[in-house]
């Protein structure tokens, strides 16, 4: 059944996950995604592939994770609310679980004001939280909004995310509370640099006993140059990225910065490794796959464990 | 009150270009609260369009009239004498005004000199801020009196989500985050705990399930 979810079984199995990015083509050609997927084959439990992120038109999620379904690998459906309604989300549910997606991660998205289609209407008919509880019920008990009965319920692992760096910081462990207690059996976090206010955050989770009750995958994404680093600070949505490390960066001749930005994610996963309740790493190397293993490698989290189908 | 912003003057121009008799019509309500449609914006477009025509030399005939409100029968009633005096109607109302006065004259074209904005609260001087959607089914007691669905730039019922930072969305510094401003006051009214709950999804059926709304109470015909 959902134990179909390789990435279920290395986590149900006590590892220490490794999930990674792939964000479709700006384009119909399956050849890219393809690509990336042998980039990862062996390298990680799971690819996530995202839902038109930041809001420009990309090749669809569910068909490039059908794609990498076919290629042999496990992957991780994004969902965002911003673009469809209730009908759309339950129907596409019920879609991925047909051609063999195992893992779904409900996400609000990103406000299609940033996108390359400033001019769209924003959905949002479910926030992320309902919709976490609308598959949990779909899977669970087979029904859809409203109690209608399905024919056959989907097989879904079921995630979320979660942002320890958003304000207001005291609520935050609310909302994680929330998001598990809709149904989110694993969670992946934005991007990590500010690991002292992450640490922050798990102890709060743990206090509240929820890494009991979920995975938390921790998000890194390697960073390329010190330009990046200021970039991502200054204007994406969300993101802490201390002084320290954009300082680090700095100090270091701009033809090995990306080598240092490795290093620094590198550090960061052994880290998070030692953190009690975080269950593995979900690694976001924006078109930077093919960095993916080595990271994963000095890391020292290879090989991926062998699972066994139950 | 509902608000509204006049449309740039080149698109009001081009609107009324194939017209010789216009009628300017102002409205005294809403839009005069917010200083787009009312008395004195109606005599300035009037004038402003009249020194247009001419220093371009065209003939048209352009007259002003300010309705207490374009959007009730009884008031735009009041048009009957003078309507077949033009050729068309530029509207300063909001779009209900413009519909109202449409549909008590269909044999002229009634256009619209503004762009309806939103329905929300005058917060300081020249100041308008969105703060309902018209749902049909208020929330504000839930949130601590802060519109989740007009306040939110993804009207999320259970934010806030990972973009608010320092009380702003991320959307823009200038917008903030109704999120950080429910939490604020629930916690003020020591109601925090609300908010623990999974609030469910909107039911949309109340705004949008039986096509245009109309409230019909018998106790108020006639």
């Amino acid at each position: 059944m959902k134990d179909e979810s390789r990435l279920k079984r290395v986590l149900d199995q006590g590892g220490f996950a490794v999930t990674a990015e792939c964000g479709p083509p700006k384009g119909a050609d399956k050849d890219t995604v393809l690509r990336k997927a042998e980039l990862l084959r062996g390298v990680v439990d799971a690819v996530n592939v995202t839902d038109n992120q930041t809001a420009i038109v990309r090749m669809s999620s569910l068909a490039a994770c059908t794609l990498l379904k076919s290629a042999g690998l496990d992957p991780v459906l994004q969902v965002a609310v911003r673009d469809r309604n209730r009908i759309a989300l339950q129907s596409d549910i019920l879609g991925a679980s047909a051609l063999g997606v195992r893992n779904i991660l409900c996400l609000s998205g990103d406000h299609q004001s940033f996108g390359n289609q400033p001019q769209a209407v924003g959905v949002f008919d479910l926030d992320s939280i309902q919709f976490v509880q609308v598959v949990r019920t779909m899977r669970d008990k087979g029904t859809i909004l409203g109690g209608e009965s399905l024919t056959k319920a989907p097989e879904l692992f079921i995630g979320a995310a979660a942002n320890p760096f958003g304000d207001p910081f005291s609520f935050r462990v609310t909302r994680l509370a929330k998001k598990v207690a809709a149904g989110a059996e694993f969670i992946q976090t934005q991007c990590i640099y500010n690991l002292d206010r992450f640490e922050k955050w798990m102890a709060m989770a743990r206090d509240k006993g929820l890494t009991e009750k979920t995975y938390i995958l921790g998000g890194v994404t390697p960073l390329k140059s010190a330009g990046m680093a200021k970039y991502m600070k200054k204007k994406v949505a969300g993101m802490d990225v201390p002084d320290e490390v954009i300082k680090r960066l700095e100090g270091v001749p701009a033809n090995q910065q990306a080598e240092e930005g490795l290093r620094i994610c590198v550090e960061t996963i052994q880290r998070l490794k030692e953190i009690p309740g975080v269950r593995g790493v979900h690694i976001m190397a924006i078109e930077w796959e093919e960095k993916v293993r080595e990271i994963v490698e000095s890391a020292g989290l290879m090989p991926r464990p062998v699972v066994s189908k139950q | 009150m509902i608000t509204a912003e006049r449309k740039p003057m080149d698109e009001i121009r081009a609107m009324i270009a194939p017209y010789k008799k216009l009628l300017v019509l102002g409205c005294g309500s809403c839009v005069a609260e917010c200083a787009a449609g009312g008395e004195k914006e109606t005599g300035m477009l009037a004038s402003t369009l009249r020194m247009a025509n001419k220093m371009e030399g065209k003939e048209v005939l352009i007259q002003e009239k300010t309705l207490d409100r374009q959007c009730v029968k009884d008031f735009v009633i009041l048009l009957d004498d003078v309507i077949d005096r033009y050729d068309a109607v530029l509207s300063l109302g909001c779009g209900a005004g413009v519909q109202a006065v449409a549909e008590m004259f269909s044999e002229i074209p009634v256009l619209p000199a503004l762009n309806t904005e939103f329905l929300g609260e005058t917060r300081d001087q020249g100041l308008w801020v969105e703060n309902c959607l018209g749902c049909g089914d208020c929330m504000l007691d839930d949130f601590g009196g802060v519109c989740p669905l007009a306040r939110c730039s993804k009207q999320l019922l259970n934010g806030p989500c990972g973009g608010s930072k320092d009380g702003k969305c991320e959307i823009n510094p200038e917008v903030p985050c109704a999120w950080q401003a429910i939490i604020d006051r629930l916690d003020r009214f020591g109601s925090l705990d609300r908010l623990e709950r999974i609030y469910p999804p909107k039911d949309w059926s109340r705004k949008q399930g039986g096509g245009p709304r109309r409230i019909r109470r018998e106790d108020q015909q006639r």
